[in-house]
């Protein structure tokens, strides 16, 4: 049974913003426990079908399901339900400017209703171990942090309720090059001890190739090509030959011994 | 669906049991995750502790089919921050204790001065000091602007100015007309009923006339455009400082001074009497329109009465309020504007600050102006 191993299942999904459309018909299913990686170029509509998966956005057509029920025609406990078992790190992190560190991170928890201050504490202090940030931040606001920091603390975050289902959206833009590996390391070490599924918009090679498990590819509206990385580039299609097979792709490919 | 969950989410349980040989162990079965435990946590707390009294207690762990941090804080803290003496545990769990024992403690909180009172008075002395210092450089600058200006008339910021003209001046009309209109209504009614009582009709001309020209008009107008075109203003800046705007600006050499302080101080300047002027017209037509209702006075009689009762030095007075207000409100406005840093909480408190001056300011002007004429326009 493939089909109900979907965490998140798009059929038949039309985006529309004015008179441009964005998505023509596309089917998408996510399966438990993977990462997969959205990529396409730059208005392709990547983080627009992300942003639909999380319900922030509404598709002019189709059905998107998560966790295996439509994200419409929900009440307000399934609603929530379900965003407690979401995690989403945003593109800059999207902190709250006004809480602390330490807030920022203990806001999901307490919201929960059911912690008690001091294990959330442990719990905060905790993530923010898994993150590698040192306790002396906690109580900085976010004005005074890195752009660094502030992805790994806004990935501390979006884990603080040890979500089954994480967005990330470029999680490596704007990070060094050996931040963003350090970063993608992390997000790897911490998938094989949480397992948990992964849906990833991406434009970094390196990041893409050394986490995926799928990658789909957008291009021309559609979704012309999902499978593994060695599947996707063996399909034909200008976008495709473009990103993996030029110089850079080539070389991204070559490292990790993939052509 | 539900079932499926279900399934994969019972709750943990915890059993104890006395094995063949005597010894008592508990043993931890199901899932121990935030998610599953959900309403449960506090009972089982409750559990866990009441079974870490007795240290000689066997923990068996194996049982257990998903974990996650929560769970093993739990646990933990249900051990009194610590490993019992017997634990059997999965090597994939061991990791989350391990973790756990070498865990930080947050860094504790400064504990308050007993001299807190006099710390906030100071700090809001140098604050206020501050304040002022910053207004008197912002003015500064705006005089080296002009001067700059004068030596190099092609980079005068029409547009901008226009721009903030229209804004402030122009989009103000409707509510500076609608709250002149209801006072001037208002102040009419209850005047002409004390001056029904007398017999003093004709006086209203008077009261309406140096109370809305001088005082009234000024004041609605400057108070209106506070809290609207200053508030706006403080935003605009406080959200550019946010976005990095204004840097963008700063390394692009256009300073901010030139291009985004004068013009609204100019503008504000140049529409302020404008707005006094319109909104003292609206007030006395409202109160005209009373007057004809409650006391038959005609309009025609009402207007030829106004310039004998009232000093044609009071509309000088009201106009030059009306300057100075309108730029004093756009110089406060465009201080606190640029104090902002760059987070949500201090943007909401710069613009409800910035608000608050202007209107007290606004108020202190009046104060200064009534006093300084207190023989001009008056007999």
């Amino acid at each position: 049974m493939p089909k109900n191993n979907c965490i998140i299942e798009v059929e038949g999904l039309y985006t529309q913003f004015g008179n441009h459309v964005v998505h023509e018909n596309i089917g998408l299913c996510v399966q438990r426990g993977e990462v997969l990686t959205l990529v396409g170029g730059s208005g392709s509509g990547k983080t627009a079908l992300m942003r639909q998966m999380l319900g922030l956005e509404t598709p002019a057509q189709g059905t998107v399901k998560v966790f295996g029920e439509p994200l419409r025609d929900r009440n307000r406990q399934q609603i929530q339900n379900m965003r407690n078992r979401c995690g989403v790190l945003f593109q800059k992190g999207a902190l709250f400017s006004a809480l602390s560190v330490y807030d920022n991170i203990a806001l999901p928890m307490r919201e929960l209703r059911t912690l008690d201050e001091e294990m959330i504490r442990d719990l905060v202090m905790l993530k923010l171990e898994m993150v590698e940030i040192a306790p002396v931040h906690a109580n900085k606001m976010p004005a005074e942090l890195s752009g660094g920091m502030i992805k790994r603390i806004a990935l501390a975050r979006a884990m603080a309720l040890n979500p089954e289902l994480l967005f990330l959206d470029e999680p490596t833009a704007g990070l060094d090059p050996e931040l963003s590996e350090g970063f993608v390391s992390l997000i790897k070490t911490m998938q094989s001890e949480l397992t948990f599924t992964i849906i990833m918009a991406t434009h970094d090679l390196d990041t893409l190739v050394a986490l995926s498990d799928r990658v789909a590819v957008l291009a021309d509206k559609r979704l012309v090509a999902l499978g593994t990385v060695r599947e996707v580039i063996n399909t034909k299609h200008a976008f495709i030959s473009n990103f993996f097979c030029g110089v850079r792709g080539r070389k991204t490919l070559e490292n990790n011994s993939i052509l | 669906m539900m079932s499926e969950i279900q399934g994969s989410n019972s709750p943990m349980v915890l059993r104890r049991v006395t094995g063949a040989d005597g010894i008592p162990r508990v043993i931890v079965e199901g899932n121990c995750t935030l998610t599953a435990l959900g309403e449960r946590i506090r009972p089982i707390a409750a559990e866990l502790s009441e079974y870490a009294t007795a240290p000689e207690l066997r923990w068996d762990l194996t049982q257990i089919a998903r974990m996650d941090d929560a769970g093993a804080v739990l646990l933990w803290r249900g051990w009194g921050n610590q490993r019992p003496r017997y634990l059997f545990v999965r090597p994939e769990h061991e990791r989350l204790f391990d973790r756990l024992e070498e865990t930080w403690t947050p860094p504790s909180e400064a504990t308050p001065d007993r001299l807190w009172p006099i710390m906030v008075l100071g700090k809001a002395v140098f604050l206020l000091w501050e304040h002022l210092v910053g207004l008197v450089i912002l003015m500064g600058q705006l005089v080296l602007e002009i001067k700059y200006l004068a030596g190099h008339p092609s980079r005068i910021p029409w547009r901008e100015i226009s721009a903030n003209l229209y804004r402030t001046g122009a989009q103000a009309l409707g509510i500076t007309a609608l709250v002149g209109f209801l006072i001037g209504v208002v102040l009419s009614y209850l005047s002409s009923r004390q001056l029904q009582i007398f017999g003093a009709h004709i006086f209203i001309v008077n009261i309406l006339g140096i109370s809305v020209i001088r005082e009234l008009g000024p004041m609605l107008a400057a108070i209106l455009v506070a809290g609207r075109s200053g508030s706006s203003m403080t935003a605009q800046l406080g959200v550019m400082r946010v976005t990095e705007e204004l840097d963008a600006l700063t390394v692009m050499g256009i300073p901010h001074s030139l291009r985004l302080i004068l013009p609204k101080v100019i503008a504000l300047g140049l529409a302020m009497p404008l707005v006094v002027l319109w909104t003292s017209a609206v007030a006395l037509i409202g109160g005209m329109t009373v007057a004809e209702f409650q006391l038959g006075l005609g309009y025609k009689f009402f207007l030829s009465r106004l310039p004998d009762a009232v000093a044609v030095s009071n509309l000088w007075l009201g106009l030059g309020k009306g300057i100075v207000c309108g730029m004093a409100i756009a110089l406060i406005s465009c201080h606190f504007g640029l104090r902002i840093k760059s987070n949500t909480e201090s943007l909401g408190e710069g613009t409800t600050n910035s608000v608050v001056t202007s209107i007290t300011v606004v108020i202190i002007i009046d104060a200064i102006f009534a006093v300084i004429f207190s023989d001009v326009g008056l007999r």
